[in-house]
């Protein structure tokens, strides 16, 4: 044996060890992954994680209830209702009080709504990040006729602050009812067009088929919620298993596929927006009439007429919105489905005007702790497949 | 399995996916909007650039009431106040630090006077942070400039609030 060749039998390759972002556009957001490769082939995923810390929970210990309510749109920035209602209902459930019931249907119907714009952008992006430009094209025309809704119910395109304990800010503007049910009727065919371009799509499967496989007990093993673990075979949805507001008058089935890859989580994602129009439609078609905040001063502000009027109305509105109201001490951990998964508050309070403790269970975060088991033997390019199909946002993670 | 092969053979998928991408480009009509020329459209309900308004005799509608600071989020709102010689009660210094403001619009739930409001404009971009901290003339010229459009949006919105 030559000298050469028997260096060359000897030599150990040492893993290469690779920065993945925290400024990649395939790292959604600000995500450093620090991969250790062999060759092309991942060894071991390490996401870093910290960038986007904005010390929400802390935050929220210093506001009163209802200044909390704008820090919930920004940690899922993508589905931001969604996150108002957990914090709206936990709120509700230390005061012992109850959205009126036109209320609960609007926030169901705005709940639906960012369920799709938030699917709309991670199916399209995840298209991206494997190769198809088109679907994220045609899916933000619609993400942008979702995002003039949210405009005309609350005055701003994402960060809405539109629930509040108690119901919400205020009525549907006239006609948005119409609008919204036209949309609705509209909608399919964009989403039979994404269907056309991507489900049997050949490139599309080879990057996704059988890449990032999670089995149902590593689902539950690592706390896995929403579509990632109906991906995997197992029908958890909190709006079916412990319905709140009036998700228990709505009729939709939870979608579930069963080998748990990427392409199941997409397949799973399209036939939850699919659902979310029935639902969608239901609240359109039942929205009854009556008042969409409590009728208690002390919690929600009076009308403006009557403040302009009446001296009593006038104390309640300086006291709301300065001191705002003392939530009785107590502790409640409410969670909702949102569209990534489970989001749940754990709010603590003890009498006073703010909360004690104000804890967020983001489902991104425990998804993201299953990135090294997913990506484990895949190549690299499989590790971007697995991130988009995970759907991650780091405002959530970081909080 | 044959009926398979040939479509994987023929890119049957490929071919269709194609079919409807250039049916988009060539068939359908545009949606993108020219954008400084052409804006999309906004709500009455739209919350942009903070404004001060007056009432139509010219006189300034804020009453140094304070409770925009008090809600503030984001701490971004300082009021200071003193008596004016004929004695009502006014602002001397009203600032909004807008690299600060989240735009949640409480501020202008809050104000019994609606002298405060978060006005239509979205294009107030500057080249330098200093030009965001407004004060009080800043404000108050915001209010002459946009209010014939607040107003109508005020009154649009007047029902629900």
């Amino acid at each position: 044996m030559s000298e050469l060749a028997k260096i060359e039998t000897e030599t150990q390759i040492k893993p290469y060890t690779m920065n993945f972002g925290p400024q990649h556009p395939a790292a959604h957001g600000v995500l450093r992954l620090v991969l250790e490769m062999d060759g092309e082939v991942v060894e071991r995923a390490d996401p870093h994680i910290g960038l986007l810390h904005r010390g929400t929970e802390k935050l929220i210990e210093y506001k009163t209830y209802m200044q909390a309510v704008p820090y919930f749109d920004r940690l899922d920035y993508v589905s931001p209702m969604n996150q108002e209602h957990a914090f709206a209902l936990a709120t509700e459930k230390l005061l012992g009080v109850t959205a009126p019931l036109r209320a609960q249907y609007i926030r169901v119907l705005f709940c639906e709504l960012t369920r799709i714009l938030n699917h709309i952008l991670n199916v399209t992006t995840f298209a991206l990040d494997v190769g198809a430009i088109t679907p994220a094209l045609w899916g933000f025309e619609e993400r942008e006729k979702g995002m003039e809704f949210y405009d005309r119910v609350c005055g701003a395109r994402l960060h809405a602050n539109y629930f509040r304990p108690g119901g919400v800010s205020q009525d549907l503007p006239s006609g948005l009812i119409d609008d919204m049910w036209e949309w609705t009727e509209n909608f399919p065919k964009t989403l039979n067009d994404l269907d056309n371009l991507l489900t049997e799509n050949r490139i599309f499967k080879q990057r996704t088929v059988d890449i990032g496989v999670v089995s149902k007990e590593q689902a539950l093993d690592w706390g896995f919620t929403g579509p990632m673990i109906r991906a995997s075979g197992l029908a958890w949805d909190l709006r079916k298993s412990q319905p709140y507001d009036v998700y228990d008058r709505m009729e939709f089935d939870i979608p579930t596929s069963q080998s748990g890859d990427c392409y199941a989580r997409y397949l799973v994602r399209m036939e939850e927006m699919r659902q979310s129009l029935k639902i969608m439609r239901q609240c359109l078609k039942d929205m009854p009439q009556g008042p969409v905040k409590v009728n208690d001063y002390k919690i929600s502000a009076p009308p403006r007429a009557e403040m302009k009027r009446s001296m009593e109305a006038l104390i309640h509105h300086f006291k709301l919105f300065t001191e705002g109201y003392h939530v009785p001490a107590g502790e409640t951990y409410t969670a909702v489905e949102a569209p990534k998964g489970e989001f749940g508050v754990y709010l603590v309070s003890n009498g006073t005007n703010r909360p004690e403790r104000c804890r967020i269970r983001a489902p991104g975060f425990a998804h993201l702790q299953g990135l090294d088991f997913m990506s484990k033997g895949h190549l690299l390019a499989d590790t971007v497949s697995i991130i988009g199909s995970m759907d991650i946002v780091f405002g959530e993670i970081d909080r | 399995m044959i009926a398979q092969l040939t479509k994987s053979f023929l890119l049957v998928e490929i071919i269709k996916g194609m079919a409807l991408t250039l049916k988009y480009m060539f068939f359908m009509p545009k949606v993108t909007i020219n954008y400084p020329f052409e804006k999309g459209p906004i709500s009455p309900r739209f919350r942009g650039e903070h404004a001060l308004r007056r009432y139509p005799n010219g006189e300034e509608r804020c009453i140094a009431c304070k409770l925009c600071e008090a809600i503030c989020p984001a701490l971004a709102i300082t009021i200071e106040a003193e008596p004016r010689e004929d004695g009502s009660r006014r602002t001397t210094r009203y600032d909004i630090d807008m690299t600060k403001c989240i735009y949640c619009g409480l501020c202008a739930e809050a104000c019994p006077v609606d002298a405060i409001v978060e006005g239509p404009n979205f294009e107030f971009a500057t080249e330098t942070r200093e030009e965001l901290y407004y004060n009080k003339d800043r404000l108050l010229a915001n209010g002459d400039r946009w209010e014939a459009q607040i107003a109508s949006n005020l009154m649009a919105d007047a029902p629900y609030r």
